[in-house]
């Protein structure tokens, strides 16, 4: 389906809510196109395509507010009755004042930059030169140690793209491309099976890192054998630059207008107040050229701005819609994030383990959760016991406890190892204090 | 079977034309997965029913095996030529052109393991709206220290028809309904939150008053609980594991690692264990997928197999791993009914349905006395396995200190974490208190999700690691 062909039918069925009794109505259509290649054993273990459609409708009825979804866009006279019975259940609802479109000066007009958020080429990569990628990585790894027991490499690619208009004249549309690479590589010394995994990803085809994937997965699960528990304790913990956003998250969450407004966040009542160190700078920049979260406008059409969300571990901001925004009484700010850029520090990896006496580098997490409402939390890790700068052996099988406030203010160096293929990008960090479970 | 080929608008001539593509290029084995899934939800925020959701779902996944090699591709209309494209498109895992001979058409009755009375397609928005609304007045009505309540009632139903190169034409109709309910407590100025849910395979009786109070008296009971709850010492400790819920240790400590695609990988920790004993010798562990009603049940599996139980685990001996299409052929044994897709855009994988333990020896009461300074725990949000290394977790909302053979002190929000084989071999005593679980289990694997459940009797874990503080 061509842009426009996407824009026609989003546009009837606007048009169609409205002349069937809703008072405002937003419609997207989104179509994701992708690949995936899984090799094993010198063979193709997998291949699999994939092409989605759908479309979400956000229909505002006599103040009441339903949405709909469907993947079944082409038969205008099933689709037009799907909406009209839709419009019907919505009126049961009850009647919920703060729901409404943006306000339309809020709006992206269409005179952004381009991001470069899509290849250009994305249709003409060659098929044959898939296979090749995948089947490279393998042979990197293939009969590089006697104690490898499984290699699965993957090339995995895909192009999506959304057109959304809604009946306060709002009209935009997006296209993104990515490819990656994948391998995972299991070795045993008899007993247990760790698993090490490494990927590369790229918004365009001839800036995907292809080498040393499959070596550093190889790598990372070697690394692992032997590992075990250690004692107890109270020690500073490293998170290595690739987790550190999972780190990051709960705070981010507990910023979000649904959450303060439903008394589920940590951070009610914080904005203005140091909530973490002075080394918890963020800056949320939509704009970043080939960002991997950059976009001109998020999903209400709201135009998005640059600006900072922590500085000196002074929150400043929350991430507000137009529906919480009401009930908060607050401006919205835009609901979700783009790229976070956290601001990095001078050291890069080696630099901060050195600098560690006694304390535990974390390269893994294992499940565990947090309380969004009090900021507790608890997760499984793995990764090594680090001493005198060194690292000394794997540790796994054990869980990192305590409180999300005293975690960022327990944050005592960042590091410069900033991973810019991402749209989080979290440096390696070290927080001082963290209660360790082992032994 | 006729009304589910006119469902999908394809006739048996069509589904053969579309294997006879699949197989061209020399492919072992094809089958194509039909499926219409319709779901409603309603939510609840600040004391009203004040949204709704509908979504539609419908398309075919086609799917093309060469050995252990697959082929697979789907298509969002069944259109024929639309599903002709995919075919060819899957077909392409094999690539030694073949004449098929043809498919033959061998419909399969099956049996019924979810009773509905009353079909969610035949239910409205407003017939549903009063049990919403009254789960959020019966939580503000039980307690003041209520803040906030958001209740979600969510109901699916799915059409589902398999046709496979082997002939077998089959077809299921799979309802599923969930009613839950978030609640946020205050007290002198501290927040707690907690949630109930239940969810089964019924139609709209599924949503009854009983249901509703339980759910309301459940949130207040595990919400209130929270405060004042701590947490106990760093390390290594006895776990009492409550009857119920607590069947996640199953589902992440054995169930994942004994998923038959890890071990053909030699990716599992148990991929050796076949036939040894790894337990003590009262255990049995069963998966099973005909208890009716149960969210994990199915009349038939994703790759049309008769859905069984299937002991894992007898008498301490590790005795079938859970297999799909693709291992079954691979350890050379008969299929387990364990081959699941979240939906036709995905392939089936060998997954989990209710993985349980069987009733113990042991006496709840002597379990808990026999336990110096450990935790009882009954109350999970999440778990998760490394499947080669074996360590699982599983996440804690909230239980209690056992000091001197005792419960004691509440505790709250702390992860648990273990060795799969390890664990296994670490339970010491079970009790005859069995309880299946009926919240909301989803299980995520290779990007997947599936409804699933679990049970236990309450069982004693000599050992693992809690999350707490350190002195």
């Amino acid at each position: 389906m061509t842009k426009e062909e996407k824009y026609s039918i989003a546009k009837w069925a606007m048009d169609h809510a409205i002349q069937n009794g809703a008072q405002q109505a937003r419609v997207s259509i989104y179509n994701n196109n992708s690949s995936q290649i899984e090799v094993r054993d010198e063979k193709i273990d997998k291949l699999q395509e994939s092409n989605r459609n759908g479309m979400r409708i956000n229909l505002y009825v006599d103040k009441k507010y339903s949405s709909i979804s469907t993947n079944r866009i082409t038969n205008k006279e099933e689709l037009g009755k799907f909406i009209e019975e839709a419009i019907a259940g919505a009126r049961y609802l009850a009647e919920d004042e703060y729901r409404s479109l943006p306000d339309p000066e809020l709006y992206y007009k269409g005179d952004g930059p381009d991001l470069k958020t899509v290849d250009p080429s994305f249709n003409s990569v060659d098929p044959q030169q898939k296979l090749r990628d995948a089947f490279a990585l393998e042979k990197e790894v293939l009969g590089k140690d006697d104690r490898i027991i499984s290699v699965s490499t993957s090339y995995s690619d895909g192009m999506s793209g959304s057109v959304m208009v809604d009946s306060n004249g709002f009209k935009g549309d997006t296209e993104n491309s990515y490819y990656s690479l994948y391998a995972s590589v299991s070795v045993t010394d008899g007993t247990a099976r760790p698993q090490g995994a490494w990927y590369e990803s790229s918004i365009f085809s001839d800036q995907l890192i292809r080498k040393d994937i499959g070596t550093k997965a190889l790598k990372k699960a070697l690394d692992r054998l032997g590992q075990a528990k250690i004692e107890s304790g109270k020690m500073p913990m490293i998170v290595e630059n690739k987790l550190a956003g999972r780190a990051l998250q709960p705070l981010i969450s507990a910023l979000n207008g649904s959450a303060i407004q439903q008394k589920q966040s940590f951070l009610i009542g914080m904005k203005g107040e140091k909530i973490g160190s002075d080394l918890l700078s963020v800056v949320d920049d939509p704009f970043i050229v080939s960002g991997r979260g950059s976009r001109l406008f998020d999903n209400e059409g709201i135009a998005t701005k640059k600006r900072s969300v922590l500085e000196k571990g002074v929150l400043l901001t929350y991430y507000i819609d137009t529906y919480y925004g009401k009930k908060l009484e607050m401006e919205p700010t835009s609901g979700s994030d783009t790229n976070l850029v956290f601001e990095p520090g001078t050291k890069d990896l080696e630099g901060l383990l050195a600098d560690i006496d006694r304390g535990i580098f974390v390269t893994g997490f294992n499940g565990g959760n947090n309380n969004q409402v009090t900021g507790d939390f608890s997760y499984g890790i793995e990764g090594f016991l680090v001493e005198k700068g060194k690292l000394v052996k794997p540790v796994a099988e054990m869980n990192i406890t305590g409180n999300f406030k005293e975690l960022w203010k327990n944050l005592v160096a960042v590091g410069s190892d900033v991973d810019l293929n991402r749209s989080w990008r979290v440096p390696s960090l070290v927080f001082d204090k963290v209660d360790f479970s082992g032994i | 079977m006729k009304s589910y080929l006119d469902h999908f608008e394809v006739s048996p001539q069509m589904l053969q034309k579309v294997i006879a593509e699949a197989m061209s290029k020399g492919g072992d084995y094809a089958d194509l997965f039909f499926e219409h899934t319709i779901s409603n939800s309603l939510g609840l925020e600040d004391g009203k029913v004040n949204s709704a959701n509908s979504n539609v779902d419908y398309g075919v996944g086609v799917r093309v095996l060469k050995g252990d090699q697959t082929g697979f591709a789907y298509t969002e209309s069944t259109n024929l030529q639309d599903m002709l494209k995919v075919a060819k498109t899957a077909a392409n895992i094999a690539n030694d052109p073949v004449t098929f001979p043809g498919s033959k058409l061998l419909e399969k009755e099956i049996p019924n393991y979810y009773k509905i009375s009353q079909k969610w397609e035949n239910s409205t928005v407003e017939e549903k709206i009063p049990f919403v609304q009254k789960l959020n007045d019966r939580l503000f009505e039980l307690d003041e220290k209520v803040t906030k309540a958001r209740v979600f009632q969510r109901d699916e139903t799915s059409y589902v028809m398999f046709y496979s190169s082997e002939g077998l034409l089959t077809c299921d109709y799979r309802p599923m309904a969930t009613l839950g309910v978030v609640c946020v407590m205050e007290k002198d100025g501290q927040m707690e939150n907690d949630y109930s849910a239940q969810s089964l395979r019924q139609g709209f009786e599924f949503l009854d008053d009983n249901m509703v109070e339980e759910l309301a008296q459940e949130a207040i009971k595990k919400t209130n609980f929270l405060f004042g709850a701590g947490k106990p010492k760093a390390g290594e400790l006895p776990v009492v594991l409550g009857a119920g819920g607590s069947g996640i240790l199953l589902h992440e400590a054995m169930g994942h690692p004994f998923e038959a695609d890890f071990n053909r990988k030699n990716e599992s920790i148990f991929s050796d264990k076949l036939g040894k004993s790894i337990a003590a010798d009262f255990i049995n562990i069963v998966e099973d997928g005909t208890m009716v009603g149960n969210r994990g049940s199915l009349n038939i599996d994703d790759e049309g197999n008769d859905v069984k139980k299937v002991y894992l685990v007898k008498d301490g001996v590790l005795e079938s791993y859970l297999h799909d299409r693709i291992s079954a052929n691979f350890y050379g044994v008969d299929p387990t009914g364990n081959g699941r897709r979240q939906s036709f855009r995905h392939v089936p994988l060998p997954r989990m349905r209710i993985t349980y333990m069987e009733n113990g020896p042991h006496n709840t009461d002597d379990i808990i006395s026999s336990v110096d300074y450990g935790v009882y725990v009954d109350n999970f949000s999440n778990g998760q396995v490394k499947i080669g290394a074996g360590d699982f977790t599983f996440f804690v909302k909230s239980g209690y200190l056992i000091e001197n053979g005792k419960l004691t002190e509440p505790i709250k929000d702390i992860n648990i974490i273990g060795n799969g084989p390890q664990a296994l071999a670490d339970i010491t005593m079970a009790a005859g208190d069995y309880k299946t679980a009926t919240g909301t289990w989803t299980c995520g694997k290779g990007g997947q999700s599936v409804p699933v459940g679990m049970g236990l009797p309450t069982v004693l874990v000599k050992k693992l690691t809690v999350g707490g503080t350190s002195a």
